[in-house]
């Protein structure tokens, strides 16, 4: 009848993009007379931010402030091919085809404000606000409005961009398994603390110390939803959850979320996340993508943290009640390592 | 078989239409009354995705009859604004990325609501039991929980 | 000390000098461009269309996990009140796919809606489309359908017996092939047999992950309608919109100028919304009743139905010597693929890419097999091809540091890779940060490291000799199959020195931020393109679409 305390540690990297490559992504970044630009894709954002990301990516790159810039998706009239939202490419892929596309747009609008300003168009910058100035000499400056509203009716431009971007297909060898799977991948390490009730079986899930590393924040409150929301996922993958509870027999299979179980706001552990930032040589701004490596190192940490907590090893997921004690029972007894 | 006349009062304002027979509460305000913000997420009364609150108290509106909804005051995460002024809590659950697919938000927002309208500075136990009936698949909660509790104390009624 | 608090830092001071932090937007906390619509509840997701004259679309499934379809009686359900068009098979003008064929990837296998024979409980025979949802339920249980049970097998490993019953005829053995030539995917680097003789401990493991359910709040579903023009426009919550118009074009035999996809907000996907054929059936279901028709999931189509993330069954075998060093890792892994390909057969390679995990094992074996069993096919999921072996090695770890007397901490900075160090799928390791990332965790948490292994950097210690080939790789031709064919796609050759990746272009850094010098290889020439179509090709290709790619891996079935 007693709780007993176990930290489990587990370390994994994760691969950014669809695997081999091949899957391109593109954009189109156009700004209406007025200096106000929309990125037009047919990405799909299921909640991981990928409007909000590639918003601010399009910002940075023309160099005009965030609420000049709108993303509209998803519509295969207006958005040009992108492969979809999975494989943690959004923002690799698709920030990249918008940086290409910035770029151009950024350009066109450089030349628009250099005609008017009768300078030359490298010595422009952009100071975020929506102006536009010599380098060295903001008071030589125009609106990023102003230079819109020449380009479209006295100048004969059009400020927009085009955007691709593609890893090569890899192929891959039969015999050896030689591959090019990605070109750059993230990183995760997290210690779980757990109780254990040797008389239920009941595993609580009591504090996670984490470090992620995405290479680079791009927003830090749409890292924080990934790796708080994906740790929920993968401690629901490890005690809670599965299709099959008698796999590979298909019986009493769950057909609502009375059977599905899954955390409650009741069955939270606190998690402290710290986050890294190695740039991905080929990311936008060398962002990866937090998405999916979040959480994968939830899993095998918490079975290292049972087995810390009671001597178990449970090799089979979800832990479960029924399979702490059955474990407990053939050891004849709880046996507490806690050695981490 | 006949259609049914329901009459109710919807986010303040009294509204009529047609429910077929055996229509639920959630279909009667998505397609009837053309209030999109409650959802379906298992029809099953399991998820909360179509919480909504009659005669101020949460219910499941998947499960409710809309017929026996007639007559009663009706209030969904729609009606949470004051005109063009968001309720606090809508502040509060931008300010905290309490969102991120936002299926789930109109009904965690009710129960929100709810639950602050009758317990105004709740602790975050009470936070919690009060939105254990609306599942999230995206956030783990805390950022839901937090923005709630950003808000406790700070209003005491609608 | 921030165990028991929750929060969240930047640790900028790590790897501060490959990076420049003088940014304007990027780096912000910035709200959401969607979260004002999500917290008033106009945010758009697919259902959240109202249309005038609206019928709903439901499935006649199979009770049984593997049965003959005899036949399909519709009469009585064809009479029921509302019930407007009932679908079955015939139907469908292109019934059989697969959707990687977009990327010419394996063979069509899938029927829309199945006619002969159903290989999953659940499967779809039928579709009625009435006026109401509860109407279209009512008709679905008045189809009547003759089944003949067939046996069915339910384990991967009791699958791949001889004898066992055959699951998906493309794979009558019940496993994918790859390469035209194998029954598995191969990982081999090094000698393992050799390295493992020569270890001081031998440390075994088996490990089973369960399917998942990726429970979406969302269920899966389109609806579909005419646009003006003979067009058809198709509101989904896919997350891949071109996936799911290339599948409609292709199994509706539309030009894809005449379909528009809206997808828009998708409210939760982790993979469950990627293969989707939700749109197909909507868009046929409008093609023959002249009204928009929507098809949506109930919540037990969604967990039952619905593909999970398959399970995967995981047997590991390390040979580490008394310092902890791992020298030898086989793998033999099994992926559950249910009934049908669906994207499991680009997950097993990127498993096999994935191998031995983020550390630097100079002899690494593997053999993973996709294999057909008789359950609801297996999908993406979050950290799809990963997610199962990474559990297994992880948990694994742990065992080997217990062995070894080690802190299972020290155990993975030990062996963790570093900068230089070549992978077991033969490419350089660069821009490694699992030392830092273990380091950071266990200060956190108060993990006692030794000072060499607080020193230790993903920056030093790589390369050199851990950055070579092994002078010898053990290779066999284990799980050979006949009667396949690859496509024209060139085969690479055996254990030679590979030519290092195409590199992309590194994505030019805008003004005013420097790039940060790159670290690690430079980008060399691409590999040399696929040489013509070599004499063996087979008698009759199956009909594929879509760009020829990935062919090298799948096996296509001579006839």
């Amino acid at each position: 009848m007693t709780v007993h305390k176990g930290r489990g540690f587990a370390a994994i990297n994760y691969p950014i993009g669809m695997n081999l490559g091949g899957d391109p992504s593109q954009a189109l970044v156009h700004s209406n007379p007025d200096g106000k630009f929309t990125v037009a894709l047919s990405a799909i954002d299921l909640g991981q931010g990928m409007k909000s990301v590639t918003r601010q990516i399009a910002a940075e790159t023309l160099g005009v402030p965030i609420a000049d810039v709108y993303v509209d998706t998803a519509d295969s009239d207006t958005g040009p091919h992108d492969m979809g939202s999975f494989a943690s490419r959004g923002t690799h892929r698709m920030g990249n085809a918008v940086i290409q596309a910035s770029l151009e747009a950024r350009a066109v609008m450089l030349e628009a404000a250099a005609e008017e300003l009768e300078v030359d168009a490298g010595d422009l910058v952009t100071d975020g606000q929506g102006n536009i100035h010599v380098r060295g000499a903001p008071s030589r400056s125009i609106t990023t409005m102003a230079a819109a509203q020449a380009a479209q009716f006295k100048q004969g431009r059009t400020i927009a961009g085009r955007g691709i971007f593609l890893i090569p297909l890899s192929d891959v060898d039969p015999d050896t398994g030689e591959m090019s799977p990605v070109t750059t991948f993230a990183h995760a390490a997290l210690v779980v603390e757990v109780t254990v009730d040797d008389e239920t079986g009941e595993v609580e899930v009591v504090d996670i110390q984490s470090a992620y590393e995405v290479g680079r924040a791009l927003n830090p409150g749409l890292v924080e939803q990934q790796l708080r929301g994906g740790a929920w996922m993968g401690m629901s993958h490890a005690a809670w959850e599965t299709t099959e509870p008698y796999y590979p027999a298909r019986d009493h299979g769950p057909v609502d979320f009375n059977h599905y179980a899954m955390p409650g706001p009741g069955d939270l552990p606190t998690h402290h996340i710290s986050v890294l930032e190695r740039p991905a040589e080929d990311g936008p701004y060398g962002g990866k993508g937090p998405g999916e490596m979040c959480a994968n190192p939830m899993l095998p940490a918490v079975v290292n943290a049972v087995y810390d907590a009671v001597g178990v090893r449970i090799d089979e997921l979800p832990v479960t009640p029924e399979k702490v004690l059955r474990g407990i029972r053939a050891n004849g007894g709880a046996k507490p390592r806690q050695a981490l | 078989m006949a259609k049914i006349p329901v009459t109710l009062t919807h986010n303040g304002t009294e509204r009529a239409a047609f429910a077929d027979p055996g229509q639920n509460l959630l279909e009667f305000l998505r397609r009837g009354l053309g209030d999109l913000s409650p959802k379906y997420g298992c029809g099953q009364g399991t998820c909360g995705a179509c919480t909504v609150t009659i005669d101020g108290e949460t219910h499941l509106s998947c499960l409710v009859l809309a017929e026996t909804a007639a007559g009663r005051d009706v209030r969904t995460a729609a009606g949470l604004a004051k005109g063009a002024t968001l309720d606090p809590l809508q502040d509060a659950f931008m300010e905290h990325f309490a969102a991120q697919c936002g299926y789930c938000t109109p009904g965690m927002l009710v129960s929100a609501r709810a639950l602050l309208d009758r317990n105004p500075n709740p602790s975050r136990e009470e936070v919690v039991e009060a939105i254990s009936g609306n599942l999230c698949r995206c956030t783990g909660y805390e950022p839901i929980i937090q923005a709630i509790l950003s808000v406790a104390g700070r209003r005491a009624s609608a | 000390m921030s165990v028991g608090t929750n929060g969240f830092e930047l640790r900028k001071e790590i790897f501060a000098d490959e990076r420049d932090d003088n940014l304007n937007e990027i780096g912000k906390r910035t709200r959401r461009q969607d979260i004002e619509g999500h917290v008033t509840g106009r945010s758009p997701f697919y259902d959240d269309h109202l249309f005038d004259g609206l019928l709903h679309m439901r499935c006649v499934r199979s009770p049984h996990h593997h049965a003959r379809v005899r036949r399909i009686d519709t009469a009585a359900a064809e009479r029921m009140p509302g019930v407007v068009r009932i679908v079955t098979g015939r139907d469908v003008p292109v019934n059989l796919n697969t959707l990687l064929s977009l990327l010419d990837f394996g063979l069509d296998d899938e029927p829309i809606l199945s006619e002969a024979k159903v290989a999953y409980k659940g499967e779809p025979v039928a579709a009625v489309i009435a006026e109401t949802e509860a109407q279209a339920r009512a008709a679905v249980q008045a189809v009547r359908v003759e089944w003949e049970v067939l046996p069915h097998v339910l384990d991967v490993e009791e699958a791949l017996k001889p004898g066992a019953p055959s699951v998906n005829p493309a794979y009558p053995k019940n496993a994918f092939v790859y390469h035209g030539k194998y029954d598995h995917q191969k990982l081999r680097y090094g000698d393992l047999d050799r390295a493992l003789a020569q270890a001081d401990h031998v440390v075994e493991g088996r490990y089973q992950m369960s399917p998942i359910e990726q429970a979406p709040m969302e269920t899966c579903g389109a609806i579909a309608a005419q646009e003006q023009n003979g067009r058809y426009v198709c509101y989904t919550g896919t997350q891949a919109l071109f996936f799911s118009l290339g599948t409609a074009s292709k199994v509706l035999n539309l030009p894809s100028s005449r379909l528009h996809f809206i997808g828009g907000t998708v409210g939760g996907g982790f993979g469950g919304k990627v293969d989707s054929v939700h749109e197909p059936l909507a868009i046929l279901g409008t093609m023959l009743t002249g009204r928009p028709v929507k098809f949506q999931w109930d919540r037990e189509e969604e967990m039952q139905v619905g593909a999970p993330r398959g399970a995967e069954r995981w047997y590991i075998t390390d040979g580490v010597m008394a310092d902890g060093r791992i020298v030898a890792r086989r793998f033999t892994g099994y992926f559950d693929c249910g009934a049908y390909t669906r994207l499991s057969s680009y997950a097993i390679i990127k498993g096999v890419g994935h191998l031995p995990g983020p550390y630097t094992i100079p002899n690494v074996y593997a053999d993973v097999y996709c294999v057909y069993t008789n359950r609801t096919p297996a999908t993406a999921m979050r950290g799809f091809g990963i997610t199962g072996v990474d559990f297994a090695i992880e948990a694994h770890m742990d065992k080997v540091a217990e062995t070894v007397g080690m802190n299972p901490v020290e155990l993975r900075i030990l062996n963790a890779y570093r900068d230089g160090d070549m992978k077991a799928h033969r490419r350089v390791a660069k821009n490694c940060a699992l030392v830092e990332c273990c380091q950071v965790a266990a200060e956190k948490a108060g993990v006692r490291l030794s000072p060499d292994l607080l020193a230790a950097s993903s920056k030093t210690g790589g390369g050199g000799a851990r950055g070579q080939l092994p002078a010898h790789t053990a290779t066999d031709q284990n799980g050979r199959v006949e009667g396949y064919s690859s496509g024209s796609y060139a085969q690479k050759g055996g254990a030679s020195a590979p030519a290092s990746p195409a590199m992309p272009t590194p994505m030019p850094q805008p003004a005013p931020p420097p790039a940060p010098a790159p670290a690690a290889s430079p980008p060399v020439a691409s590999a040399p393109p696929p040489q013509p179509a070599p004499a063996a090709q087979p008698a009759k290709k199956p009909a594929r679409s879509g760009a020829m790619r990935f062919s090298s891996l799948s096996g296509f079935r001579r006839r």
